[in-house]
């Protein structure tokens, strides 16, 4: 039955006309199932509008298509000995190469372990190998395909394969040579997390983690609980019940194997800790730091002795100085009284030859016969004068007229005769 | 990586199923191989039998197997029904105010058998997934309680199975019905009519835009498949007192005999025209050995099947509409697999109705497992979320939404009247149509209105010698037709060559907003609005 719409009656002139208001809506709960109610969840918490969800909804599509696109990274082709490998010996091939996989080994997702494996089936199916003109004998490598994902697929014997898987180990950086401890061990400590039954693994860190990170890190690793298993590399058991001691003696030789592989992997994992631990740069910091600390510590401890010493060598220090000064100024005192000694010496001798010189310098007064007596006179004179009188005498005399020479001489005579400290009789010539 | 399933625990029979990640699902099958486990424990001295094996304990410890408990978790003592005593199992006592059952001389409660149970399930689970269950979504009856719901996921979350989210029974099983095919966004209105061992339980639900509605349903707990077998059973016992001169119902382990054997005969029946049933020593060291074709047996239990297609039909007169409005009944539940019980409801129901039952559509799904699909594809959508998440998306303020009440839909040329949205959608919501214009044209919004048409059939021309079916009523055919009603807007387009598109398109607070435009690059679209009155 086909719709039509009525076609536009006369006279209607605008656009659009509103008439009525619609019947009053009930409230009722939907039932809380399917996508549909999560997308009207998803509206109705967020108070999106219809539009805005539809564009929210469509930029979501569109980046799980472009996940889609870019997803799998899986190996072009095998190499030439993977080919050939002898399917009898499927157990020493490589089973992640086989599929495909080695880009991703344990970390490959169920998806893609089933998406690999069909891609291997596709291309190495024998009805395909035979139509391109092969033998149907040529199965090897897909019985191998079909063995390994047999193996993977299974979680068991997935983890066995894990545990032997040696292209998935990495070695710890050779001790000869040089590296940067954190770019080296890190992936060595990641590969080995694998194999935890804890998880998440601590992170090796930075060189900027603290004590209690690195130490939660070393205990872990020290306490570390493997799955590791080493049933992979047994030897087959016979299936065949002909024979049950020989089967028994192959399954306790493969139990004995299994522990001595694991005695040896725990053994191994133990040195390569131990090696990480004497390497790792933050366990010598912290030990640096708490040495520093200890020796702050111990300072701070001696504090009290150490400020005693100090004053008392403040002390010795202060007396020394005390010593030394009294004992320069001593010695100034003392050097400053030879000086003036000499000083008044040298005066005393200046002033001598001053006196002496001034009879002379007058000419002996016009009687220059008498020059003998008078220089014996005035020499007696001085020789009787003290310090002060002799400083008086010259000052008086230097540069004077002869006249007041003589004056100044006789009045002196006339003194020191009065006093009677020289002989009127041996100074004949002033005392005239 | 976490796994959630989906558990659909009946009161008969649980069923568990996950949804594997490129949306398949798997129902799992516990160690017997069941996939429909029945709920039941058995204690015989120190050893627990679960599941089938515990029903098998129902003829010999008839006393310490406890069966049917769904329903009483939560219940206090005080409420239970008298049919909860009328079993031939371990009756339930008063365990201080609670129910609990006798095991061993020792009283344990309903939250221990519960939980009994659900880690036997768990178990079955975990032994098939090879990983840890970390969650569930739970199915419960319409009718379940919010103590029983916080009791049962209390005993779920001891028992190790923390429930992230109980969802309706009926819902979980149209949910899976319709992913089938992705039939969510078709815009029709279900019954889905659950016949279980004990109980029925039926609801409407409107499916709107992906989004589901309940709008009626119905519970009658003592109509189901044990009403079946007892019709059964009642038709073999009459027929061996016949034959020997002893009652098997006389004593309690001729009766669990009787009644085991019954269940199997009406499976077989299900699915062949004749079965035989035989028990050694029935009842006073007498073998029955007999054979009993469909017929006899729809026959016998003619009244039971009758009053379950009453029941479905009950429940479309309680939404308030006929089974004329309705499209789909969908059968659910083990007893569902019974030919007759579909061809019944089929009569009732109009033939535009199309009724999903595994005896009248091959690919149907097991109409025994279609709760526990829904619950398992519910879960694989909440796994993703944690509890808080959940939690948020089912408040009051998410889950309780608008609903139209009159469809709304374009007014034709010839008055004829195309919905766009039905009664019953809830809002928000935006939908388009495109319809095929020329020239200068009207588009009117209008309400629609429910009329019934009934367009007279013509009679077959019989012969003559038929004349006596002439008198026959004429067949008169019905049906639910829309015509426009009260006109809501009108837009004008002009110059239309081909095609318009109109959207509707109800905000949150209710205001509606048409919109037309042609289809072509370029064009402008007219708009307009409304409110609700």
């Amino acid at each position: 039955m086909s719709f039509t719409l009525p076609s536009l009656p006369a006279g209607f002139e605008s656009q659009f006309k509103v008439s009525a208001a619609y019947t009053a809506p009930v409230r009722r709960p939907v039932e809380p199932v399917g996508r549909y109610f999560l997308a009207h969840a998803t509206r109705s918490m967020r108070g999106h509008t219809w539009s805005e969800f539809e564009k929210i909804e469509a930029e979501t599509n569109v980046k799980v298509v472009e996940e889609a696109i870019d997803e799998d990274d899986f190996d072009v082709e095998q190499s030439a000995e993977l080919l050939s490998h002898d399917p009898r010996n499927w157990k020493t091939a490589d089973l992640y190469a086989v599929l495909g996989l080695s880009k991703y080994r344990h970390l490959a997702t169920e998806a893609q372990i089933i998406k690999a494996h069909r891609k291997q089936v596709l291309m190495h199916h024998p009805d395909k190998k035979s139509a391109a003109g092969g033998t149907l004998e040529q199965d090897g490598f897909f019985k191998i395909i079909q063995k390994a994902f047999e193996t993977i697929m299974d979680s068991n014997k997935r983890q066995q394969f894990d545990s032997v898987d040696k292209a998935a180990d990495l070695l710890p950086p050779s001790a000869k040579s040089t590296y940067d401890f954190f770019t080296a061990w890190a992936p060595v400590f990641a590969s080995e997390a694998r194999f935890s039954k804890k998880q998440p693994v601590p992170e090796l860190g930075t060189l900027e983690d603290d004590k209690k990170t690195v130490d939660a890190f070393y205990n872990f690793w020290n306490n570390f609980d493997s799955w590791r298993t080493f049933e992979f590399l047994d030897d087959d058991v016979p299936d065949d019940s002909a024979n049950r001691d020989h089967k028994r003696y192959i399954e306790r030789k493969n139990i004995a194997a299994r522990k001595k592989h694991k005695v040896e992997d725990n053994r191994r994992l133990i040195a390569l800790i131990q090696r990480a631990q004497s390497e790792d740069p933050r366990i010598k910091n912290f030990k640096d730091a708490e040495k520093a600390e200890k020796a702050a510590r111990k300072w701070e401890r001696e504090a009290g002795a150490r400020k005693a010493a100090e004053e008392a060598a403040a002390a010795k220090a202060a007396a020394e100085a005390a010593a030394a000064e009294a004992e320069a100024a001593a010695k100034i005192a003392k050097e400053g009284g030879k000086k003036a000694k000499e000083a008044a010496k040298a005066a005393k001798k200046k002033n001598k030859r001053a006196v002496r010189a001034s009879a002379k310098d007058s000419e002996y007064f016009g009687a220059a016969a008498d020059s003998e007596s008078i220089d014996a006179e005035i020499d007696i004179m001085i020789d009787s004068f003290d310090d002060a009188t002799l400083g008086e005498v010259a000052s008086k005399v230097t540069g004077a007229s002869a006249d007041t020479v003589k004056t100044t001489l006789q009045g002196i005579a006339a003194k020191l005769v009065s006093e009677g400290k020289v002989a009127a009789s041996s100074l004949k010539f002033f005392s005239a | 990586m976490s796994v959630v399933i989906g558990i659909a625990f009946g009161n008969t029979s649980s069923s568990i199923a996950v949804a594997t990640s490129d949306g398949k699902v798997d129902v799992i099958a516990n160690p017997d191989g069941d996939r429909s486990i029945p709920s039941a424990l058995s204690y015989v001295g120190a050893d627990e039998y679960h599941g089938q094996q515990a029903v098998n304990q129902l003829v010999r410890n008839a006393s310490s197997t406890i069966v049917n408990f769904r329903d009483f978790i939560g219940v206090p003592f005080a409420e239970l029904p008298a049919s909860a005593f009328s079993e031939i199992s371990s009756k339930p006592l008063n365990y201080n105010g609670q129910v609990g059952y006798k095991i061993d001389g020792s009283d344990v409660s309903i939250q221990e058998v519960t939980k009994r149970h659900l880690k036997q399930v768990k178990l079955a689970a975990e032994d098939y997934i090879g990983k840890t269950v970390e969650g569930v979504v739970m199915t419960v009856p319409t009718n379940f309680s919010d103590v029983q719901k916080a009791e049962l996921k209390k005993v779920s979350a001891d028992s190790g199975l923390p429930i992230l989210q109980f969802i309706n029974e009926p819902s979980a099983a149209l949910l899976a019905h319709l992913s089938v095919d992705d039939k969510l966004l078709q815009d029709r209105t279900y019954v889905v009519a659950d016949f279980g061992g004990v109980r029925s339980d039926a609801a409407v639900i409107a499916v709107r835009g992906g989004i589901l509605t309940i709008l009626a349903t119905a519970h009658d707990l003592n109509l189901g498949g044990d009403s079946l077998d007892n019709a059964l059973a009642d038709f073999f016992a009459a027929d061996f007192k016949k034959k020997y001169q002893a009652n098997p119902k006389s004593n309690p382990r001729s009766l669990a005999k009787l009644k085991a054997a019954c269940i199997i005969t009406k499976k077989t029946l299900s699915n062949v025209q004749t079965s035989t049933i035989s028990i050694d020593s029935l009842a006073d060291g007498y073998d029955y050995h007999t054979t009993i074709n469909r017929l006899r047996y729809e026959l016998v239990a003619r009244d039971v099947l009758s009053k379950m297609a009453a029941f479905t039909e009950s429940v479309v007169l309680r939404a308030g509409l006929e089974t004329l409005d309705i499209d789909e009944v969908l059968l659910v539940g083990g007893t569902s697999h019974t030919p007759k019980l579909a061809s019944n409801v089929a009569f009732i129901f109009p033939e535009s109705a199309v009724v999903v039952a595994p005896s009248l559509d091959t690919k149907a799904i097991n109409p025994a497992e279609l709760i526990a699909r829904g619950a398992a594809l519910q879960a694989s959508m909440v796994e993703s979320f944690d509890e808080a998440e959940i939690n948020e998306s089912l408040a009051p303020v998410v889950v309780n939404t608008q609903h139209i009440q009159k469809s709304i839909g374009l007014a034709g040329a010839d008055g004829s009247f195309l919905p766009i949205l039905l009664a019953e959608t809830a809002f928000p919501i935006r939908k388009a149509v495109q319809v095929t214009a020329s020239g200068d044209v009207l588009i009117a919004l209008h309400e629609g209105e429910r009329s019934i048409k009934e367009t007279v059939l013509e009679a077959e021309v019989y012969s003559d010698d038929e004349e006596a079916y002439s008198d026959e009523e004429p067949e008169v055919r019905r049906d639910v037709v829309y015509v426009p009603g009260t006109k809501l807007a009108e837009l004008a387009l002009k110059g239309v060559s081909a095609k318009v598109e109109v959207v509707v398109n109800i905000t949150r607070d209710g205001t509606l907003t048409v919109s037309a435009r042609e289809v072509k690059t370029g064009a402008v679209a007219v708009k307009c609005e409304t409110k609700f009155a």
